[in-house]
This record gives structure tokens, sequence and C-alpha cells, in this order.
């Protein structure tokens, strides 16, 4: 067998080009032919997802908005190490890192905390390797649903701590949670 | 002639106007729509239920758009020739006959503006003097582009006419007559000319896809080698009443093949239902289903635009002269044999 005639798809097609005969230089059998495909896709379900009202389906181990958490005291876990920032490979991560005071010492866990802690969503590529890296267990990829809104200022698209900074009352009942249990 | 005739005729007039305006506006909804479902896709969906404002919003975009004149001394012209599309793609449906008479208020009012007795000379007249908006729009256009749509527009328009008039004169030599009115009631009930004349008709159907310059025949506008063809320098309203006059001739063109061809506003059973329900009844069915038929034929067109892609120039020429032409030829030789045939066993 030569190599010519190998199909391993069994699709292989010969090109050939000789000359059409009238009947087909007429076209009418192929359009024919075409027209029957079309009509069977105008009766074949549309594949659109209508965004705004319907959502994709998610993986189970789908990666959303990053969440910086509280312990169960309410207090910020992150310590300001710079791993994180170190392992984004999209470079998206930046912090400031301040000394805790005495007096704000229900506010941090450790002794040293990010005063600006910023995610840059154009850069971030959702790999989880922030939430990999973290020693504190501080940054989480969540399971939200919310993607990053559109906006036409690119400033916006770089997070603070405002937005990413687990929500007080969304600490307060996990710890709730967890005594009941 | 008393006054009564010319308010009846005025009425009809404006009520055909507004009928074409109004299917020229939807078809535009109805192409995408319908590209979108052969695409396995939803369509505009988002103005009013289902995008049904959509034609609304798209001619409110129009109207806002800037109003951009090239640099041309023929600006006289340049505004002249979407006038003259939207002019002669509005001007065939005064022969049409959209359904049979109807009897009101104790007259009979004959559903056609208008029963002259060469309404297919009238016909063919009117269309080719539709290459004048095109051709004239892209030569003041001042463009190499405009200029070359033009011209490719008005020498298919041209060579498509012949076999398109060739086509026609088979159904002239059957029906003997070239008045659409006659044409239309010699084909009551079930004696549609397509049946007699399947040849002619695919001839027509062809000529008539080339001639309101539609897919596969869209060379005029061919944006991957013209940019748009003729319209590419016109914005705003301007190139909106090209595209406008586009569908307004579909539709128009849609409403010839089904007079012609497919009976009309004639239906089988239409004695059954006259006897029954009365002649203004079975009229008046007669007018839906001629639009039915109309809706048919817009849809084929745009079934046809969204599974053909464009031909080459010199395929379009050669499927014009070398094929359409002799069959056209061949056909009206044997439809005078059968003719001739037919008269002798008689």
């Amino acid at each position: 067998m030569s190599i010519e005639t190998i199909s391993l798809s069994g699709r292989k097609k010969e090109v050939s080009n000789k000359k059409m005969t009238f009947a087909e230089s007429l076209y009418l059998i192929a359009i024919a032919k075409g027209l029957w495909i079309t009509l069977k896709h105008l009766f074949t379900r549309s594949v659109t997802i209508k965004y705004p009202e319907q959502t994709r389906e998610l993986s189970p181990v789908y990666r959303g908005q990053h969440m910086l958490m509280r312990d169960d005291e309410g207090r910020e876990r992150c310590t300001a190490c710079g791993l994180c920032a170190l392992s984004c490979p999209a470079e998206a991560i930046t912090m400031k890192a301040e000394e805790r005071k005495p007096e704000e010492k229900h506010l941090y866990r450790e002794e040293k905390y990010a005063s600006i802690y910023e995610i840059n969503m154009l850069r971030c590529i959702f790999c989880g390797l922030c939430e990999e890296a973290c020693p504190k267990q501080a940054i989480y990829l969540t399971t939200s649903r919310v993607m990053v809104k559109s906006s036409s200022n690119r400033e916006d698209f770089i997070y603070g701590k405002e937005k990413l900074v687990m929500p007080l009352d969304m600490a307060i009942r996990n710890t709730q949670m967890q005594t009941a249990n | 002639m008393d006054q009564a005739i010319i308010i009846e005729k005025g009425i009809f007039i404006v009520v055909i106007f507004a009928i074409t305006m109004l299917f020229a506006m939807y078809e535009t909804l109805a192409e995408r729509k319908i590209a979108a479902w052969f695409q396995d896709r939803v369509g505009p969906n988002r103005a009013g239920k289902g995008g049904i404002l959509q034609p609304l919003a798209d001619g409110l975009k129009l109207f806002s758009k800037e109003e951009f004149f090239p640099n041309t001394e023929n600006r006289f012209l340049f505004i002249a020739g979407p006038a003259i599309s939207m002019t002669t793609a509005l001007m065939t449906s005064a022969v049409i006959p959209w359904g049979d008479k109807l009897t009101l208020f104790g007259r009979d009012v004959i559903l056609q503006a208008t029963d002259i007795n060469i309404g297919m000379l009238y016909v063919f007249g009117v269309l080719s003097v539709g290459v004048y908006g095109i051709m004239i729009g892209g030569w003041a256009s001042n463009n190499k582009f405009s200029l070359m749509g033009a011209m490719r527009a008005s020498s298919q328009m041209i060579s498509y006419e012949v076999a398109m008039g060739l086509a026609i004169i088979c159904l002239v030599m059957m029906t003997g007559t070239l008045s659409l009115g006659e044409i239309a009631a010699g084909q009551h009930g079930w004696r549609w000319n397509v049946l007699y004349q399947p040849v002619g008709f695919i001839i027509f159907l062809v000529c008539s896809f080339a001639e309101t310059n539609r897919t596969p025949f869209d060379l005029a506008e061919c944006e991957a080698e013209l940019i748009g063809g003729y319209h590419t320098e016109y914005s705003s309203m301007k190139m909106g009443f090209y595209l406008f006059a586009e569908y307004a001739s579909m539709f128009i063109s849609s409403t010839i093949l089904a007079v012609l061809y497919f009976g009309a506003y004639n239906y089988p059973g239409m004695d059954w239902v006259e006897s029954v329900a009365g002649a203004n009844i079975a009229n008046i069915i007669g007018i839906f289903v001629l639009f039915a038929k109309i809706c048919f034929f817009i849809f084929f067109y745009m079934w046809v635009r969204w599974t053909i892609p464009r031909f080459r120039y010199d395929q379009l020429m050669k499927l014009g002269w070398k094929m359409l032409i002799p069959l056209a030829i061949a056909n009206i030789i044997v439809t005078g044999i059968i003719i001739l045939l037919a008269d002798q066993n008689l």
C-alpha cells in the first residue's frame, strides 16, 4: 500500500480538477444539497449562552475571585510575607507591609500585616499559585460566580483590600457556624 | 372618472406602499434572525421581545449617523443614486395583482393599482432602470472601488435580464397575454405556471437573484474585494436607503415570482370556499395566500444567501451567458413544439 492511498480517518478524498459536465456547471444539484444541510441546521438547537440571564456551567475545581481570609476571631490572616507575590507568574500582586501597633491586636493576627494589598485583575490568570504559596492560609480563590466587572478605566481593575478582604459579617457567620458544630 | 375611484386607488396605493415598507423593514430583522438560526445562533433579541423593535433601532441609528459627502463634483448624482434605487424598488408594485376583486359598499374593488396590458414589460422596464441607481451612485462616489462595484452590478444585471426575458417569453407563449392581472387569473386553483414551466421558473429564479444583487450574485458589494462596492462612500440614511431598497426589491421580486409562477392569489379549493362562504371571503383568503407565498420566497432568498458562497465574476458571466441563455432558448423551442402539438390535437 503506497502512502497516497492510506486514509487513517477514512474521510480522505481525492481532489480532482476534471471539467464539469453541463448539469454540474448549472450547480443546481450542489445547491440543493447545500440547502438541505442548512435546513437541517435551522432546526438544531442554538449553542448560544445568553450571558447575563444564563451563565456557563462552572467546573467543580473552578477558581474565581480572590479573598483575603479572616481567622475565627475576625482578624486578617495575612502577614505580608510576599510569598504570593513571589509565586505569582503574572506579577499581579503587590503589597506593602506594616508593623502592627498594640491597639490593632484585634485586627491583625500576626505582628506584621499588609497595609496595601493589590491584585491587578488584568494581569491575574487565576492559576491559584498564590493560594498554594501562602503559609498563613490567608489568600484563597473562591468559587464565586462573580466575574471581574467590565470597566472603561484600567485603574478599576486593580483590586485593593476593600474588595479582597473577607467581609466582617461573613467572618462572623463562619465563626457562629463553627461554634455551633 | 368618478371621484370614488380616485379615493379608492389612493387608499390602495398608500396601503401597498405601507405594506412594502413594513415588509422591507422586517426583512432586515428576518435576515439577521434567519442567518442566526442557520448558524445555530440566537440572533438579535434585545430590542423588544424577540428583537421585534430591532429595525426601529437600526433606523434610528442610521438617522443619527454623520452625513458624509466624498470630495466629488457630482453631489446631485450622489444624492440621486439611493433615491433612484428606492424609487425603482417601489415602482414595480403598481402593476402587481394583490388579490381578486372585493365587493365593498356595493363597489367592485380591484386589488391592483393599475392593470396595464403590458404589465410584464413595465416590470422589466422598471427593473432595468434599477441599474441606474447603483451605477449613478457608484459613479458619483468618485472612488474606484465604488465604480468597479457599479460596473459589475450593471454588467451582471444587463446579462441576466436577457435570460430572464427569454424565460418569460415561454410564459407569454403559454398564456398569450402580458397583463399580470390576466396571468394571475389564468392560474385558477391548481393550474400554477410552475407546473407547466419548471425550467422557466428555475431560470427566472436564478435571474431574480442576480437582478436583486443578492448572494450568490452580490458581486457589486463584494466586501472582500471591493470594500463595500457601490455604497462604499455612503453613510447615514443614504446608506440606509440603498440597503432598504435592496430589501424592498427583494419583496417585490418575491411577489413577481409568486404572481408569475406560483399562482398569485390562487389556491386549491378556492371554488369550494367561494360556494360556501361567498366571493369576498374566498378572495380575502387569496390575499393571505399570496402573502404566504411571498414570505416563502423571501425566506428562500435568505436561505440561499446563507448557504451558497459568492460566485467568482467569470463564473457568474459563464452561468448567465453560457448556461442560462441556451437553456432558456431550448425551453422556448420545446414550449413552442408542445403548444403546436396541443393545438393540433384539439
